[in-house]
């Protein structure tokens, strides 16, 4: 009974921390620009997707992935440059849905580059599950939960104690002042799809071998992470962290005690639910300062 | 007088269009039309079976054409949508004059065709898998894959050899698995088979162990059958292995291809599924029937394109003999006669397995189709 209890839950958690880890993704751009970049889940479709290629042909795992989050960061920079860059002086809502057209195009892009099949990448540290009171966990999901926490660790020091990453609050916060200030609030959108884009080549990467990859995968991995972010507030790093595992262990104790078919519902639900009564999420909080 | 030269010239001129109408008819190419979803979610289904059309199409006119006349292929991308399906089929028969049909690579785009042709009256052959497609028997309507049924069936009368009565359907919540779970629901009963636990999972799910924690705890379950295609069926293999579980486990033929032993990797190893004789081409005995036609397609298609053969790419093979033969045997392009002819093919043997078609059945196969195989140390092991 216990044992079964702690399957689903550990269920849960793989699922809900690759969820975390593709809707912190959306925190970053969204704290820079307050776009919220629908292009998100092709970054991590892009990362494993070349991280895999690599892999197959040759090339040492760590070279390989540094080599694909290179690779996906020159394309988060392209896309602000060439995509969103030139719609400035556009509303939020036109650059959101520029990065709808972005994503269907990386879509279309990576099916010519690459092809229409299935990739996978070998798990990190084998494939021998770990065992906890009759229940498994697979090695890789923890790699997955400890990308997410050194990921925001990270994020954290850079926006808090850094001075470019205060410079990109700040614009976020009021951009001209921030530029009467002399923060250079052009490049200020570059470094933030540069950062996202390496965010989301980082979580391809992890994510891999438990999903596998293909031109599409980016598409359910961004709408989950986007759920999840918004479950957790919007901007906020922890929150997008706590709302993908709330997904996703909401969906395992659903498929497990209620019934599988209705365990998306069942999740939409509960985001439904919170946000009706926390409209900015759980950790959301009004007003400017975000983070 | 006058009268008898009128109408002596009458009679010449009646020949000669008669002659002349025959001049044309033999030079006239032979028009195949098709609607296939080379772009869009059935892309890895549309693009082989548009690339064999092609080859095979001109295989045809380079050994001379269907009765001595040109064949003429004309394809449409339908991107998997069912509308622009019917669009397409509308087109090639209004527009193109297309003499056949062959096409439709999923159920959902042939079904929307199958009332453009039935109303117009041109043959049809449809290489998706969906029963709904020939059963009822509609007028014109034919296809060359096996359906979920037969794939069902031949699982759980496996099951019933190896003394398996009680099994977990875990299937996937799409096109493919929904019918494979609905046909299995109903077939399960006549082979003695009882289903007690029904679990689902999102094509797109990371992780299903939950559902197969479940699956393992129903009681007396024997077996565990997964109807599914793509990832999902690779990710609840892996899960399985992760979760120990000792029981047999059955996939469909959804993943009868290198690429699921490829992501399962050694969880694959045990699984048992129903495949077409295409896919274990190499295992078959040389008293096989079906051995040097799918040997042979496999080695030109493989040598072509340079990737493993696929299922679909042979459906599209099938389809395109199947109607070549059957306008050779009518002696031209009348469209009632090579339907009639094309109800009457018997014996055909395909990469699907031998046809025998009735008015009856639109299909033609035979459960015999499928072979049951085991996955060892990383290949196919043919088990029938």
């Amino acid at each position: 009974m216990f044992a079964e209890f702690l399957q689903y839950l550990f269920s849960g958690l793989t699922s809900g921390a690759i969820y975390a880890l593709a809707g912190l993704g959306f925190a970053i751009i969204y704290n820079s620009s307050h776009v919220i970049n629908f292009a998100q889940g092709e970054f991590i479709m892009i990362g494993g997707m070349a991280t895999a290629t690599m892999v197959a042909a040759g090339l040492p795992l760590p070279l390989a992935a540094v080599l694909a989050v290179v690779a996906t960061m020159a394309v988060g920079v392209a896309l602000e440059k060439f995509a969103v860059e030139p719609a400035r002086g556009a509303d939020v809502t036109a650059i959101v849905i520029i990065t709808i057209g972005a994503s269907i195009f990386l879509r279309g892009a990576a099916q010519v580059l690459w092809d229409k099949e299935f990739h996978a990448l070998p798990a990190f540290s084998g494939d021998t599950p770990l065992r906890l009171a009759g229940a498994t966990l697979m090695p890789q999901s923890l790699w997955v939960v400890g990308a997410a926490v050194v990921v925001i660790a990270l994020l954290w020091w850079f926006f808090n104690r850094t001075l470019f990453g205060k410079a990109m609050l700040a614009t976020s916060h009021n951009r001209l002042a921030a530029q009467l200030m002399g923060i250079p609030v052009r490049s200020v959108l570059v470094v933030a799809f540069a950062l996202s884009a390496m965010l989301g080549a980082v979580g391809g990467i992890v994510v891999t071998p438990i999903t596998f990859t293909n031109y599409e995968a980016g598409i359910m991995l961004g709408l989950k992470g986007f759920s999840a972010a918004v479950l957790g507030g919007l901007g906020s790093g922890a929150g997008a962290i706590v709302g993908g595992l709330l997904v996703g262990v909401a969906e395992a104790l659903a498929s497990g005690y209620l019934s599988s078919a209705y365990k998306d519902a069942i999740a939409f639900v509960i985001i439904l639910f919170v946000l009706f009564f926390m409209p900015s999420g759980l950790f959301g909080k009004k007003g400017t300062d975000r983070v | 007088m006058k009268g008898l030269v009128w109408m002596g010239a009458a009679g010449v001129a009646v020949l000669g269009c008669v002659v002349f109408s025959g001049g044309v008819q033999a030079a006239e190419t032979v028009k195949i039309g098709s609607f296939l979803s080379v772009t869009g979610p059935a892309s890895f289904l549309g693009e082989p079976e548009k690339k064999t059309l092609e080859r095979y199409v001109e295989r045809l006119n380079t050994d001379g054409g269907i009765g001595g006349r040109k064949v003429e292929l004309v394809v449409y991308d339908d991107g998997g949508a069912p509308d622009k399906a019917a669009t397409f089929a509308k087109r090639l028969i209004q527009n193109d004059g297309v003499d056949i049909l062959v096409g439709g690579t999923t159920t959902g785009t042939s079904m929307a065709a199958i009332k453009v042709v039935e109303l117009a009256g041109v043959p049809f052959i449809s290489l998706a898998g969906g029963i709904d497609i020939v059963e009822p028997v509609k007028k014109w309507v034919f296809k060359t894959p096996h359906t979920d049924r037969m794939a069902a069936e031949k699982v759980f009368a496996d099951m019933k050899t190896r003394g398996i009565s009680k099994i977990a359907l875990v299937s996937e919540d799409s096109g493919f698995g929904k019918s494979g779970h609905d046909q299995s629901l109903k077939v399960a009963a006549n082979h003695g088979i009882e289903i007690v636990a029904d679990e689902v999972y999102s094509p797109k799910d990371p992780d299903v162990t939950a559902q197969l924690t479940k699956a393992r705890n129903a009681p007396g379950v024997q077996a565990v059958f997964n109807f599914g295609f793509g990832q999902g069926p690779a990710i609840v293999t892996k899960n399985y292995k992760q979760l120990g579980i000792a029981l047999p486990l059955y996939q469909s033929h959804g993943v009868a291809s290198k690429e699921f032993i490829r992501l399962a990797g050694a969880a694959a190893d045990g699984v048992r599924l129903p495949a077409a004789g295409l896919v274990v081409a190499g295992q078959l005995p040389a008293t096989d029937p079906q051995k040097p036609v799918v040997t042979a397609f496999k080695a030109d298609y493989e040598a072509a394109f340079k990737t493993e053969v696929s299922t679909f790419a042979g459906h599209a093979y099938d389809g395109l003999q199947l109607a070549a033969a059957a306008i050779s045997r009518a002696g031209g392009t009348d469209k009632a006669r090579v339907r009639d002819e094309l109800e009457k093919t018997s014996g055909y043997v395909g990469t699907g397995g031998m046809v025998t078609m009735s008015a009856t059945d639109h299909m033609g196969l035979s459960p015999a189709a499928f072979h049951m195989v085991e996955i060892r140390n990383g290949d196919w092991v043919l088990s029938d």
